[in-house]
């Protein structure tokens, strides 16, 4: 009797979960499968995971278009790195002094990061500020500074975590034997909090590398675009991958230049090596959802 | 050694109070960056917040631009637009939360009874790859099955079942569905991991204790496991009403490729702001609803986590 009931509930899990899962999968094998589909085939049968002919015409256009491509994926890669890394450095530095308890105006400093997160000037202030006065439009400094680079959430968790993990006693016999307070955060307490920094990291270079925002809203140049921000005029404005000298290719064989499959190809090389490195990554991120969800 | 630092911490607190704070300037030193980013990135934009009020003359600034009262307001609030992004954002808020608590307490129950524990994991990466990717991705996966002339439903699928093809990127009435269906989609998997985390740490010896009594399955799960899980139940869903002023830019704004035949539908405050200040220039209009947000925001916030913390104190923001 007993049993069956667990069997029960153990079938319906599986249909449900199962389903589901493939729900979660089904649209990037079509998403891969359209990538290295005929175009003439896409134009005539539409997206199908049974295409009638294959090819590598997409990828030989993003191969050929290397230098345009390329450019948004090192940019994109260039500002994910940059922006974690400076973004756990601040991030760090502020929350280490916030766990300590002897540090005077903690309080006031508490507040002044949780502020932050009730109340929200908004976006139109946000944007005057940054383009008006900070002069930020048309920068790479767009993509790394508008809102990604801290939160006050991350400072909070990481505040958290020193507060508990990092003994005082420790801090103060490595003031004792000499250490500067800089020496004793790096020495010292960086080297102990590597798991909520892998948490924090991953986090924010996920968001970096999956950003779009801030390229849609302070950059018109095209040069600057990260992939996120290529895929995105591509798919506003199918025009744009014929624009800007991406149409024509020479070498290739096909009169048409495959706008459905390259599209479709460029969003598969944005998305592959998120999923590569998720089985690495995953600890942390399934760790850093923990942390948030409450606080977030 | 231990009498050592007796010494030492003594002469400290004899020292004047001028050198505790010289002691502290390494620290400080450490939080500037950070403190001069929320600066910069938040608190100048909250004071311009003023810039609702104003009629804005960039050769003149914020501050000296010309006070106008609640005109931009009275502008807004006259139009159609005022009342459906807010209707948008507030409709589609509580269908997602409400949905949302459902699809992902059902998947955290279903993932933690599931065996062998495998292949419950494996559902589990599965399920969270939609949230790895950005909504321009996601637009993109959705377009791979609407687009009109090369879809997977209209091209494949419809017509092996003998349906008509649709239009989809101009008929607004299917887009309720849609975007619901796409925001469980891309949140199920990440939602659910809070739930199973509290579901794995309750006592197994509460289930011991009803098997014994001869419990059944859904007894334990009725009985249990969602008693168990309502303090963070009731703590996500209030943190959640606090922000249901706020919409997901991109999943109104990418995943129906800003088709203008879709706004009735789609139209939320965050897209609304973002096209009056971007696509029309129009800084009266956008200021005027993105403080309308702030401010309505901000009540909501204070007003939830002043719920949550009468009932939970720990997992209040302040």
């Amino acid at each position: 009797m007993r049993s069956r009931e667990d069997l029960g509930i153990n079938i319906i899990g599986h249909v449900v979960m199962g389903l589901f899962s493939l729900m979660c999968v089904i649209p990037f094998v079509l998403l891969i499968i359209a990538s290295f589909s005929d175009e003439l085939t896409i134009v005539k049968n539409g997206y199908s995971f049974f295409p009638q002919k294959l090819s590598l015409d997409a990828y030989l256009v993003l191969y050929l278009k290397g230098a345009e491509i390329g450019r948004a994926y090192l940019i994109s890669i260039f500002v994910t790195v940059v922006g974690t890394v400076v973004s756990l450095l601040m991030t760090s530095m502020l929350a280490y002094p916030l766990s300590r308890r002897d540090l005077p105006l903690r309080n006031f400093f508490n507040f002044y990061v949780v502020f932050t997160l009730l109340f929200n000037g908004g976006m139109v202030p946000t944007y005057i500020i940054y383009t008006r006065y900070l002069h930020i439009k048309n920068t790479l400094w767009a993509l790394i500074v508008p809102s990604l680079l801290l939160s006050g959430f991350a400072v909070m968790i990481m505040r958290t975590y020193f507060s508990t993990n990092i003994p005082p006693s420790l801090i103060e016999s490595a003031k004792i034997d000499g250490a500067s307070e800089l020496r004793t955060f790096f020495v010292i307490v960086m080297p102990m909090s590597l798991p909520v920094l892998a948490t924090i990291g991953v986090l924010g270079a996920l968001s970096y590398w999956n950003d779009w925002f801030n390229g849609l809203i302070y950059l018109t140049d095209s040069k600057l675009f990260s992939l996120q921000n290529v895929l995105n005029r591509i798919m506003m404005d199918i025009q744009f991958l014929s624009s800007t000298n991406m149409g024509n290719v020479s070498g290739l064989t096909i009169t048409k230049l495959p706008t459905e499959t390259t599209r479709m190809a460029m969003a598969a090389i944005g998305v592959i090596p998120i999923f590569c490195a998720y089985p690495f990554f995953q600890k942390y991120f399934v760790k850093g959802i923990t942390l948030g969800a409450v606080k977030g | 050694m231990h009498s050592d630092v007796g010494v030492v911490s003594t002469q400290k607190r004899s020292n004047s109070k001028k050198s505790k704070v010289k002691r502290y300037i390494p620290l400080f030193l450490m939080m500037a960056p950070g403190i001069i980013y929320l600066f910069i990135n938040n608190y100048l934009p909250m004071f311009g917040i003023v810039i609702a009020f104003k009629r804005m003359d960039f050769r003149k600034g914020i501050l000296g631009s010309e006070w106008i009262g609640l005109e931009n307001f009275k502008y807004l609030f006259t139009t159609p637009d005022a009342f459906i992004i807010t209707r948008n954002t507030v409709l589609y808020n509580v269908v997602f939360i409400v949905l949302g608590l459902i699809v992902q307490i059902a998947f955290a129950i279903f993932l933690n009874e599931i065996r062998p524990k495998r292949i419950s994991r494996l559902y589990q990466n599965l399920i969270i790859l939609p949230s790895l990717v950005s909504m321009v991705i996601v637009a993109y996966l959705v377009y791979a099955f609407l687009s009109v002339s090369t879809g997977f439903l209209n091209k494949s699928l419809f017509p092996v079942l003998g349906i008509e093809a649709r239009n989809w990127y101009s008929e607004s009435k299917y887009w309720p569905f849609i975007l619901t269906l796409v925001n469980v989609w891309k949140s199920a998997g990440f939602g659910c991991i809070i739930y199973l985390a509290t579901i794995v740490g309750i006592n197994p010896e509460y289930y011991e204790a009803a098997r014994l009594d001869g419990a059944s399955k859904w007894q334990q799960i009725r009985h249990i496991t969602l008693p168990m899980l309502r303090p963070v139940i009731i703590t996500l869903t209030i943190l959640n009403i606090g922000k249901i002023f706020y919409s997901d830019f991109g999943l109104f704004y990418q995943v129906p490729m800003d088709s203008g035949q879709l706004y009735d539908v789609t139209n939320t405050i965050d897209t609304y702001v973002y096209r009056a200040l971007i696509k029309l220039g129009d800084i009266g209009m956008s200021s005027a609803a993105s403080c309308y947000q702030s401010i309505v925001g901000f009540i909501l916030v204070l007003v939830s986590n002043f719920i949550v913390r009468k009932l939970d104190k720990e997992s209040a923001l302040f």
